[in-house]
This record gives C-alpha cells, structure tokens and sequence, in this order.
C-alpha cells in the first residue's frame, strides 16, 4: 500500500483485480487538420504567436456570425464511417452555457442530444500472454464542437509577490475544429483494461493518420483523452465512477487506468465512498489529483444554437464519402501480414515501431520485402530509438533505401558500407551518390587488389595458412578478416574467401 | 401547468452569474413566469404532427468553403480588453476550475 502527498492511497493492481471489475469509458477529442477554423476563416497553424489568428467571430465579438466549414463536417462523417457509425440524417449545434475565459462568447457550440455520427464500434487487439485478444470497443457518439483558448495562470503560485492572481487568455486556438468521440462503456475487460484503454487510443490514433484528418499530435494537444472509470465486486452494480482528464500520452492512457484502478480499489477495501469527480492526471508521478467535484451535477443549459442551420448530410454525400475511405489500419495490417508471410509478434513489433507504412512504402518501390524490413527495424529503428524521435522523422526516405539496395544487389556496396550510406544521409550529407563519392565508399571488386591484400596477409600470418592447407578451412576466417580490415571493409568477404581458397588451392 | 419557482430564478441568477436581491427575485418570477404560461398556450396547440422548430427559415447545410481569410492584428484584437499583458487577454483567475 502507497500513500502520496495529496493522501490518496493505492493498492497494488494485482490485489485490486483480485476483488474487483473495472468498468472504463474514454472521451477523445481530437482537432481536425483543416487549413481554417470551424466558424471562421482564422488560420489554424499550431504555434504561432499569441491572438493573431482571431477574428470578431472566434473572440466572439458582438454581431459577428459563425458560418461552418465545410470540410470539418465531411471529416467528421469520414470518422464516424470509418468507426462504423450510423451518420444523422439530420442534426443540429447546441450552445453550451458556462462562464469561463477560455470561451470569448460565454459558450461553446457543440452538439448535445443530435450527434453527428452515433452507435459505431471499434475493434482493438491486445498482446497477451495467449497470443492477440481482439476486443470490440463500442462507440456511442462523434460529435463536432468547437477548441477552447489558452490559458496561463500567474500569480500567487508562480510566485510573484505583486498583485492578484490572474490568468493570461491566447484565442489563437479558440474556434478550431474539435471532434469528440465517445465510448460506450467497455465491460469484461478485466486486468487487461489498461492495455485495452491503451489499444483502443492508438488504434483511433492510427484511422486518424490513415483518414488523414488530423495530425493526432498527443504532445502538441491536437488528441487529447479523458478516462472515466469506476470498481465495482464482482455480480454488483457498477460503481461511481471518475473522470481523469489530461491524459496526454499513449503510455498516460495505460497508466492512468491503472492508477485509478488502484486508488479506487483502496477506497472501496476501506470502506469508503468513490466520489464522483475530474480528476487531473500528472505525467511525471503517473497518478491523478482530484479536481472539481461532480456531485451536483454541471447545468451547461444546452439549446439548439440559433446562428447555425441544421446539418443534413445526403445520402449520396454520405455514400461518397464511404467510397472514399483509405483500407483501415486492422485491414491494412491483416493484408501486410499475408503479403509478407510474418507473424502475429513480428507484425506487432512492426506497427508498435511505426515501420509498417515505411516498410510498404518501400516495398511498393520494388525493394525486397526482408531487406525493407531489415532495414527500418534494424538500423533505421536503433538510430531512431537513439535519438527518441519516431521511424518517420528520419530523413531517411524509402527511395534511399530502393538506391542503397540496388547497389549492393550490383555488388557495389556491401551491408557494412550501406550502413554508412545511411549514416551519411543521417547526417544530411547529400544524396546516395553524393556520399559514396564524398566518402569512398565502393566494394572493392578488382580481383588485383583483393588478390594482392589476401598475399599480404598470408605473407603476415604463415602459420594460418599451413593450417588451412592442411584442411582447417575454418582458419580462413583470419585470413579473410585481415583482408576486409586492409580495404576498410569495402570487400566482398564471400569473394575474399573464394579468391583466398582458390590462391592456396584449396577446395572446400 | 409550467410554472417557475423563486428557487428556480434564482439557481439561473447563480448561473448566469447575476446577483439577484429578494426583490428583484420576486419580481423576475413573476415575469417569468408569465412568459412560461404563454409558451405553455403555445404547447397546447402544438400536437405531435408539428416538429419542435429551432430555426424560423426550413433551411440546412450553409457552409463555407475550407479557406484561410486574414485576421485582425493583435493590436485591434486586443483592442476593447479591459486589460491585456504579454500579448494576452489578462483575466482575474477563476479559483474553483483547473
Ligand atoms: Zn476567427
């Protein structure tokens, strides 16, 4: 049992699981990559500087009107297709009501009881000792609304000694388009809740990627998740549950199911009451504080919002929409699997090393499939992993790899000088061409200076050669090795043997 | 028959952030709550062919095209703040939210 500074006290997972069943659902949202804001034609770039993509519209300034663009709505009916939604046939934004600065108008529009898209699913694997588990995550809503602005508290906890405590407002990401997706409640997880919290974030993060709507940014906040979560024991009724917010990170997602799991499994051992609250998930302890109670429930005074007609999408648009669909990441992977003759652990390991689409990218371009995949999951993977950025922020691109191999398909290079290639493009010194002319790097196919490196280091090891004559062909990797340092390894070590045993007349 | 309480007006005073005295409480009941009963007269009429109406034009799907139009400057944006620091929108801290 553990106790933290804010008096929550938690029990180890395994001991919660033995007592009690999780229930989760998680609420996404995710801000839609269109070039302007939902409302309003503000740029919606990320980074910016403070309050200069605003308009009368976003800071909500009297008289202005919001109009809605047109592509968030047709990126929301694609997500909600590509998690299997039913799409309204007609549904309208709703104001919600509430004070706080990080709306300029006092509300935010969003839509309540008339979704956009509603009653989807999604399926989601998890790793288990048993081999993959697919579980079905049902969805019961997407809807659109509108991101909120900025704020930075100072003041008093800052420590500054002069004046009140305020907050400082940046509306630069007020009014950009904002998709929420609900989960139903996901049941019968049982210990696996924290993986399957997990898979099913990463698996939206991937249709995201593949519908191409949003850049599902986790660090930058264009994703973001809440977990909800209650215990109860087994042939109960569900629990109260919590509500985690902040939960930025696919590690966070796992994380915080975890920790809620055995805080509330703690409070229920001793007796007590799970309070119905929003929680705060902190990144660097993995736990959660506890934010605003929800005893009462909130009174948001939803309405229909009067400055935007309804959206009534047609059939035919929608249908149009659904032919349009990218294949959906599990299709993706099921097909790859085949095509490549590989197993469930190594399909995994492709995907969770986010090689899958570069390794197909290289193998569309006609490079062998377990050369693609050497590469990206070898040396491109620890050169990543190296310097913690993701596979595809290498400048290394799949045409690299189509050169670098047809090279040494030619025989122009071998796997060590390749791997120098790589470095070299890593350290952006040009293209292929340009780095094996800058650095020399060429295998060295003249039969005459192989054959005049492989006498000289017979010459400097006589005894190896006595042995391999008297049939200790094994010896011959000295030989060889020698060799291959004297041409700093632009040799083909198969042809420096075979010239070697055939120099001492040797067969094998 | 609808009807609305003095509690009523003045859980939406607290909402709306209005502070209502006892007076004022009596007075926008009454109001109200005539307001209400002519809605209510309105709701008598209404049968279950005639859809609840939200908009007073039968129109749908106005959108606008995905494209980026200029914004204001900071200057004008900040403009009408009652107070502004470091390129922002100085506002008094809420306490009871995150
Ligand atoms: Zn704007």
């Amino acid at each position: 049992m553990t106790t933290t500074s804010h008096g929550d006290v938690y029990i180890p997972f395994e001991e919660a699981m033995s007592r009690y069943e999780p229930i989760i659902g998680i609420e996404t949202h995710v801000e839609l990559g269109t070039n302007s804001k939902m409302w309003c034609g503000c740029s919606t770039d990320f980074g910016s500087d403070a309050n200069t993509q605003v308009c009368p519209v976003c800071l909500g300034l009297p008289g202005s009107m919001p109009v809605v663009n047109r592509v968030a709505v047709e990126s929301t009916i694609r997500i909600g297709l590509a998690l299997n939604c039913n799409i309204a046939q007609w549904c309208r934004f709703a104001r919600k009501n509430y004070f706080y600065p990080d709306m300029p108008k006092d509300y935010q529009i969003s839509q309540y009881d008339e979704p956009l898209c509603y009653d989807g699913y999604l399926d989601v694997t998890v790793d288990t000792p048993d081999g993959p588990q697919v579980f079905r995550v049902e969805i019961e809503r997407v809807h659109m609304e509108e991101d909120t602005g900025k704020l930075t508290h100072t003041g008093g906890a800052t420590g500054r000694i002069h004046g009140a405590e305020y907050s400082l407002v940046d509306y630069n990401r007020a009014g950009i388009p904002l998709i929420e997706i609900v989960t139903k409640t996901v049941i019968g997880t049982g210990s696996l809740a924290p993986e399957v919290a997990k898979a099913y974030v990463k698996e939206l993060r991937d249709v995201m990627r593949a519908l191409g709507v949003s850049d599902v940014r986790m660090e930058e906040g264009s994703m973001r998740c809440d977990v909800n979560l209650s215990l109860n024991k087994p042939g109960d009724g569900w629990g109260t549950r919590s509500e985690t917010k902040n939960v930025n990170s696919l590690r966070s997602v796992e994380r915080a199911v975890r920790s809620e799991i055995e805080r509330q499994a703690s409070v229920l051992d001793n007796g007590g009451r799970v309070i119905q609250e929003t929680r705060h998930f902190h990144e660097d302890t993995g736990r959660s504080t506890s934010g605003r109670s929800k005893e009462q429930a909130e009174d948001y005074r939803y309405f229909p919002e009067p400055d935007l007609v309804p959206v009534a999408p047609s059939l035919d648009w929608v249908e149009e929409l659904r032919a349009g669909l990218p294949e959906m990441p599990s299709v993706k992977r099921a097909r790859l699997k085949e095509e490549w003759n590989i197993n469930d652990f190594e399909l995994a390991s492709l995907a969770n090393s986010g090689a899958l689409d570069l390794v197909e990218a290289t193998i569309a371009i006609g490079v062998d499939s377990v050369a693609a995949r050497k590469w990206w999951t070898g040396e491109l993977l620890r050169v990543a992993n190296e310097q913690g950025v993701e596979l595809e922020a290498l400048r290394v691109a799949p045409q690299d790899i189509q050169q670098v191999e047809a090279l040494i398909t030619s025989g122009a290079l071998n796997d060590k000088l390749a791997r120098q290639v790589f470095e070299g493009i890593l350290a952006s010194e040009g293209t292929v061409e340009e780095i094996i002319a800058t650095r020399g790097l060429a295998v060295v196919s003249d039969d005459g200076a192989l054959l005049a490196a492989i006498d000289e280091a017979l010459a400097a090891a006589p005894d190896v050669a006595e042995k391999i004559l008297s049939g200790k062909i094994q010896a011959a990797g000295a030989v060889v090795g020698a060799v291959m340092k004297a041409t700093k390894g632009q040799a083909d070590a198969a042809k420096v043997r075979a010239l070697l045993l055939e120099r001492l007349g040797v067969s094998e | 028959m609808t009807s609305i309480s003095r509690a009523d007006v003045a859980h939406l005073g607290r909402l709306a952030r209005l502070e209502l005295t006892e007076s004022e409480l009596d007075h926008y009941s009454e109001q109200l709550d005539v307001i209400l009963q002519s809605v209510a007269r309105i709701s008598e009429v209404a049968a279950d062919d005639i859809p609840p109406m939200s908009h007073p034009i039968p129109m749908v799907n106005v959108f606008r095209d995905d494209v980026v139009k200029p914004s204001l400057t900071r200057e004008e944006a900040l403009a009408a703040a009652p107070a502004t620091e470091d390129d922002r929108f100085r506002v008094p801290r809420i306490l009871d939210e995150e």
